[in-house]
């Protein structure tokens, strides 16, 4: 038996493993929900009711999927470079953070140039927080992995900081909140759920122009292949480092704008809910395809939203949907080696040996 | 079984993927014999030895060694048996001592006696005339020094049954000679060498006995007593040829590209370019000969832009391009491409398909915001035609072809933008004699169009006949520069070296 | 000695002697109970990275000790159950990591940043039940300090470092006893030549998947330690991410030390003390908020410093994160 190259992997063949891989991760952690006295059956039939059973929980699911979606594009853009930016937590914030100084400052502006305005300011302040690691990396080569992280929890502090400190509402009384944002700073709703949904498609579409169709998204792709060969073809691959980290940690702000004005309609250090880390695990599933996004985002919106209705049937905690996505990712992972290789039977070996001697 | 054949294969197969690397090979070493095993690159010599120093394990076939069959699972095993084998890459670990790479992986005390291992070391290099000081670190070796531990390595090992790969294809000619001794005295002291090689007159220098492989399989073995270059040719390639490399004659155009006084240094403040003045001329080939290391990367980079240089002109047609964008000295028509080790890395991208790879340079010509694939999938066509390039089609990705086919769309894409400069070093890495002969005669179709050509080379035999001047490379510096119609090879190791030779940047 | 070592040397006794006068002995004492999770976590990275692997999952497999020190220990009220639970899942969330790595043959990063958020997930599910709870007494009592005759006289370093529970002395031990491993045996040898050039070492005999492999699940054994150190000892009680970023400042903590275990209890150390010196400065009117930027902040300043410098030695093995597989063509 031996491990050889595989030459013949059609896309057919790939889906096939990766949906094998995904069945496997839900049979094991089956196994796990049997182990806690549950059925897990049950567990699954309820996690999907929760997240789908009704237009009220398909709205919620389809809500939670926007960060999702807009994260794992932005996050996309970084991976293909091979550069590991898993600071969209952060940049969540601080691009929340902008677009909230500009929703709480700028109240008397009319909601058709607020919400604009808020939009380029999470951008701007998502993108200006991605650009420190890029520019550390470029400059120092520094790990992007361990900078990007840290600024995580220093945006977090630092949230937390104007939420009890200079930005604390004085109507609140004590309560430590940033005030709520008014009226013309809040998205408007289309078909029911906030008007995110339209942001999270269009972006979906001109990243996959822009990377498939682009020179620059051309360039991202090589050099995400090899830095040399990215060299040797004259490309500047700094710039084009920086300026694509600006791209990605600014479609992170867009979340956070989206999130602070639609969802909490302020700001708080708990808006970016995690969506940051989850979106690594669907960006990473998805195969760095932006279209792929779509249905992985979706996916674990309903593990999310399914993960919190069976708390309440079940009293299994919430957490263990978080199990349940790593899980998958696991197997995800481990399966890609399945799509790189196969595995020759000793017959097989001496099958070919006689036939090539003839 | 005789107790004088240290090693017998015995109908050996080998296959990678759909690939047969070896197609039932047989292969027997005697006791005290310096065995050449004679290929071209491709041949599947270095994948036959590679299943004695257990990196491959065979799909079928039996090996013997010391008369007793083994099955070799690992390098550990070819160890235990008393193989060692020296790659043609050295698999030495840098950032250590001599010392530390020689006793690594041995059997031996928890706790290293420092002392005492330098001692046993010491003791076995100069029983075999290496020269190797165990506490130097790697990183500050010569290729010279690094081979001799290599060797050290494996006698340490306590090997009777050595396997060299291409062990002179970094060596300068003195260094040959040198090595030639070492290994005639280890035959002596009753050791069995194997010399995997593709140097015919290295075969008839030192060797007793030569195997021939082609495509994989055996064609027979000989006593190199009894045989001759031209008979050796012959079963190498499998039918008669000619080896020689053609030279047209072109009358050389002006200086295009004139270098003077180049310096840079590394990230460890080394010099690794030193005073570096010479003239590229319209219409020549100028070969760039050193052993491995001696600057030549570092001068093509310099060129293209993506090396950082302290002082120094670079003028093209009169024009300093020191601190010009890679990308604008692209866009002036000078193209430089560069084959590394792996083959590779540096001038395709492996996953993506011909056209995406014709791009990398393509793209900076094109106008607006999108980027536009059909023009190229023409071109690309025709190139497939006009080189004879083996693929399944044009959105095939590049690493799936073969290595000849390989370089040939590199060097196509390059030529394909019609430079004026053309600098390209290692072309013809790992390719075999018909591969080789097709890139030579693409170069010089460069030449014969008044390209101005800076061609970066490991044979000297190559570049002696391919060259109309050849410029030494030594430490960083220019050892010599001359015409290859008056040096000899002896001449060119010396240079090599280190030596001075003649510096005449405008002979004809 | 270097002179780099005779710089190094001094700065700290400066800091040393600028902390004793402005914070006291109290805060110094802190400052190396503090260091401790850092420094298992630190060394476990670094036994995995010279085996060239480069692990980010530490803060998951941290986690993973965490909860199950905390368990165990809860449960069943022994203090010795409690390390033997966090080194067992510590080191089997390594098995993770190095089966997907090694066999599979799974891109690095990738697979590690999995084990975080496996991890994460992970103990905070199973410490649904522990929330708010604390150790038992006679678990904490174990961990009380010991005073070390002799040593805990010497004035001022005695007091820090000598009269601290077993943990502390563990994490010394450990350090002193992987930098003799590495520089000093045979093993190491082999270990450092796997990290830094693989395929050297396996023409060499090493078994590298053998040597990746224990090497690894050392690593996770030690970050499952440096997990269980805070849920037991530090704190101790059950926190959800009780962690808070250490398992990612350890990460960087192993390229400020240059990979080198006797370094690391430097920067170990160093950085326990930013990590408490918020709740210390307190009087000096600054949110408290701000002051815990200060960790992470100084974590990128120092990462940024270590990159500036660069040379053959002191830098990482050249074979991290670059599998290895024999017979790839």
């Amino acid at each position: 038996m031996r491990m050889t190259k595989r030459t013949d992997m059609t896309t057919k063949k790939a889906v096939f493993i990766r949906t094998s891989a995904i069945i496997l991760a839900l049979l094991v952690s089956a196994i796990f929900i049997l182990l806690l006295g549950h059925n897990p059956l049950d567990v699954y039939v309820s996690m999907i009711d929760g997240a789908f059973g009704s237009a009220y929980r398909i709205k919620d699911t389809l809500t939670i999927s926007i960060p999702l979606i807009v994260t794992s594009i932005g996050i996309l853009i970084a991976f293909k470079m091979k550069f590991w930016n898993i600071g969209a937590e952060g940049q969540i914030l601080m691009g929340a953070f902008v677009a909230s100084f500009i929703a709480l400052n700028f109240i008397e502006l009319p909601k058709l140039l607020l919400l604009p305005l808020m939009f380029v300011g999470g951008f701007i302040g998502g993108g200006l927080w991605a650009l420190i690691p890029a520019v550390l990396k470029v400059r120092f080569d520094t790990n992007e992995t361990i900078i990007t992280l840290m600024m995580n929890y220093i945006a977090i502090k630092w949230i937390t900081f104007l939420q009890y400190g200079p930005w604390r509402d004085p109507k609140s009384m004590g309560f430590p909140k940033i005030a709520n944002f008014t009226d013309n700073a809040i998205l408007p709703k289309v078909f029911g759920i906030h008007a995110g949904w339209i942001i999270a498609i269009a972006i979906i579409i001109v990243v996959t122009i822009f990377m498939n169709r682009s020179k620059r998204g051309y360039e991202i792709t090589v050099v995400g292949e090899s830095v040399d060969t990215a060299r040797y073809a004259g490309m500047n691959v700094k710039k084009i480092i920086i300026t694509s980290l600006f791209v990605s940690g600014g479609i992170c702000g867009i979340v956070g704008m989206m999130e602070a004005s639609a969802v909490n309609q302020t700001l708080t250090s708990q808006l970016s809910a995690g969506y940051g880390y989850t979106a690594i695990i669907t960006t990473w599933l998805s195969g760095l395809k932006s279209i792929v996004v779509l249905p992985v985002s979706i996916l674990f919106a309903a593990m999310i939203k399914g993960g919190s209705f069976i708390q309440t049937a079940y009293q299994i905690p919430q957490s263990a949907a978080k199990v349940l996505q790593s899980m998958i990712l696991f197997f995800v992972i481990g399966s890609e080696f399945f799509v790189q290789y196969k595995i020759v039977f000793t017959n097989q070996i001496n099958k070919l040996v006689k036939e090539v001697k003839q | 079984m005789n107790q004088n054949v240290f090693v017998k294969m015995e109908e050996i197969s080998k296959i990678f993927g759909t690939v047969k690397a070896n197609d039932h090979i047989n292969f027997e070493v005697n006791k005290g014999e310096i065995h050449a095993l004679l290929g071209e690159n491709g041949a599947g010599k270095s994948t036959l030895m590679n299943m004695l120093s257990g990196i491959y394990k065979p799909d079928s076939g039996s090996i013997y060694i010391h008369g007793h069959e083994v099955k070799i699972n690992s390098p550990k095993d070819s160890i235990q048996k008393g193989i060692g084998m020296i790659h043609q890459h050295y698999k030495l670990v840098e950032v250590q001592t001599a010392k530390e790479n020689v006793i690594m992986g041995q059997s031996g005390k928890f706790f290293m006696k420092d002392k005492e291992l330098s001692e046993q070391i010491k003791k076995i290099a100069n029983q075999f005339g290496l020269a190797v000081d165990p506490n130097k670190k790697i990183y500050d070796m010569s290729i010279g020094e690094k081979q001799a531990v290599e060797i050290l390595k494996v006698l340490y090992q306590g090997a009777d049954i050595l396997i060299m790969d291409e062990p002179t294809a970094v060596l300068t000619p003195q260094e040959t000679k040198k090595l030639f001794k070492i290994i005639k005295n280890m035959a002596k002291e009753g050791c069995a060498i194997i010399i995997i090689t593709h140097k015919l007159h290295e075969v008839m220098e030192v060797s007793d006995r030569v195997t021939v492989l082609r495509k994989g399989t055996t064609v027979g073995t000989l006593n190199t007593k009894e045989t001759s270059p031209k008979e050796l040719t012959d079963l190498m390639v499998g039918k008669a040829v000619d080896l020689s490399i053609e030279r047209p004659n072109v009358q050389r155009g002006p200086a295009v590209l004139k270098i003077k006084e180049l310096n840079a240094t590394d990230i460890d403040q080394v010099k690794v370019l030193n005073g570096l003045t010479f003239n590229l001329y319209a219409g020549e080939i100028l070969g760039v000969a050193g052993v491995a290391g001696s600057g030549q990367k570092e001068l093509c980079e310099s060129i293209a832009g993506l090396y950082p240089i302290d002082s120094g002109e670079i003028l093209y047609e009169e024009e300093n391009l020191v601190g010009k964008s890679p990308r604008d000295i692209i866009k002036k028509g000078i193209s430089m491409s560069f084959i590394p080790e792996d083959r590779l890395g540096m001038g395709l991208v492996a996953s993506m398909d011909m056209v995406d790879n014709f791009l990398l340079k393509e793209h900076h010509n094109q106008k607006g915001f999108f980027i536009k694939r059909k023009p190229i999938m023409k071109k690309c066509e025709e190139m497939i035609e006009r080189l004879e390039i083996k693929t399944p089609g044009i959105h095939h990705p590049v690493k799936q072809l073969s290595g000849g086919n390989i370089q040939k769309v590199l060097i196509g894409r390059e030529i394909e933008t019609n430079p004026h400069v053309l600098i390209t070093a290692y072309a013809v890495r790992g390719l075999d004699i018909g591969a080789s002969h097709t890139i030579y005669d693409l170069i010089n179709e460069q030449k014969q169009k008044e390209v101005a050509i800076l061609f970066i080379g490991e044979d000297l035999d190559v570049l002696l006949e391919l060259c109309d001047r050849i410029m030494v490379l030594c430490d960083g510096e220019i050892t010599g520069i001359v015409s290859s119609s008056d040096v000899t090879k002896e001449q060119l190791g010396l240079m090599m070296a280190g030596e001075k030779g003649p510096v005449e940047v405008d002979i004809v | 000695m270097k002179k780099s070592s005779v710089l190094w040397t001094i700065v700290i006794c400066l800091l040393l002697i600028f902390a004793k006068i402005f914070m006291g002995t109290s805060f110094l004492v802190a400052v190396v109970i503090a260091g401790t999770p850092l420094l298992f976590a630190t060394l476990g990275e670094l036994i995995t990275e010279r085996a060239g692997n480069l692990n980010l999952g530490v803060e998951g497999m941290m986690l993973i000790g965490a909860v199950a020190g905390f368990g165990a220990g809860f449960i069943t009220k022994n203090p010795i159950m409690a390390i033997i639970g966090a080194v067992i899942a510590g080191a089997l969330a390594a098995l993770i990591y190095g089966f997907l790595t090694i066999t599979l043959r799974a891109n690095q990063v990738v697979s590690g940043l999995a084990l975080t958020i496996f991890g994460t997930g992970l103990s905070s599910y199973l410490g649904t039940n522990f929330i708010g709870q604390k150790m038992p007494e006679n678990v904490i009592a174990f961990y009380d300090p010991i005073q070390i005759p002799l040593l805990s006289k010497i004035p001022v370093i005695g007091q820090v470092f000598f009269v601290q529970d077993i943990f502390v002395y563990f994490g010394y031990i450990m350090a002193i006893v992987l930098g003799i491993y590495l520089f000093h045996t045979k093993t190491g040898l082999n270990l450092r030549a796997v990290g830094e050039n693989p395929s050297a070492a396996d023409a060499s005999g090493i078994n590298i998947n053998l040597y990746k492999y224990v090497h690894i699940l050392i690593g996770g054994a030690l970050c499952g330690l440096g997990g269980a150190y805070l849920a037991v000892v530090e704190v101790p009680q059950w926190q959800e991410n009780i962690t808070a970023g250490r398992g990612w400042i350890a990460i960087a903590l192993v390229i400020f030390c240059k990979w080198n275990p006797y370094k690391a209890t430097i920067g170990a150390y160093l950085f326990g003390g930013l990590s408490i010196i918020g709740f210390r400065l307190q009087h000096l009117n600054i949110s408290q908020n701000l002051l815990d930027m200060l960790p992470y902040l100084i974590t990128i300043i120092v990462l940024v410093i270590s990159s500036m410098k660069k040379s053959k030695e002191n830098s990482p093995p050249k074979g991290l994160s670059v599998p290895y597989f024999r017979e790839e063509r």
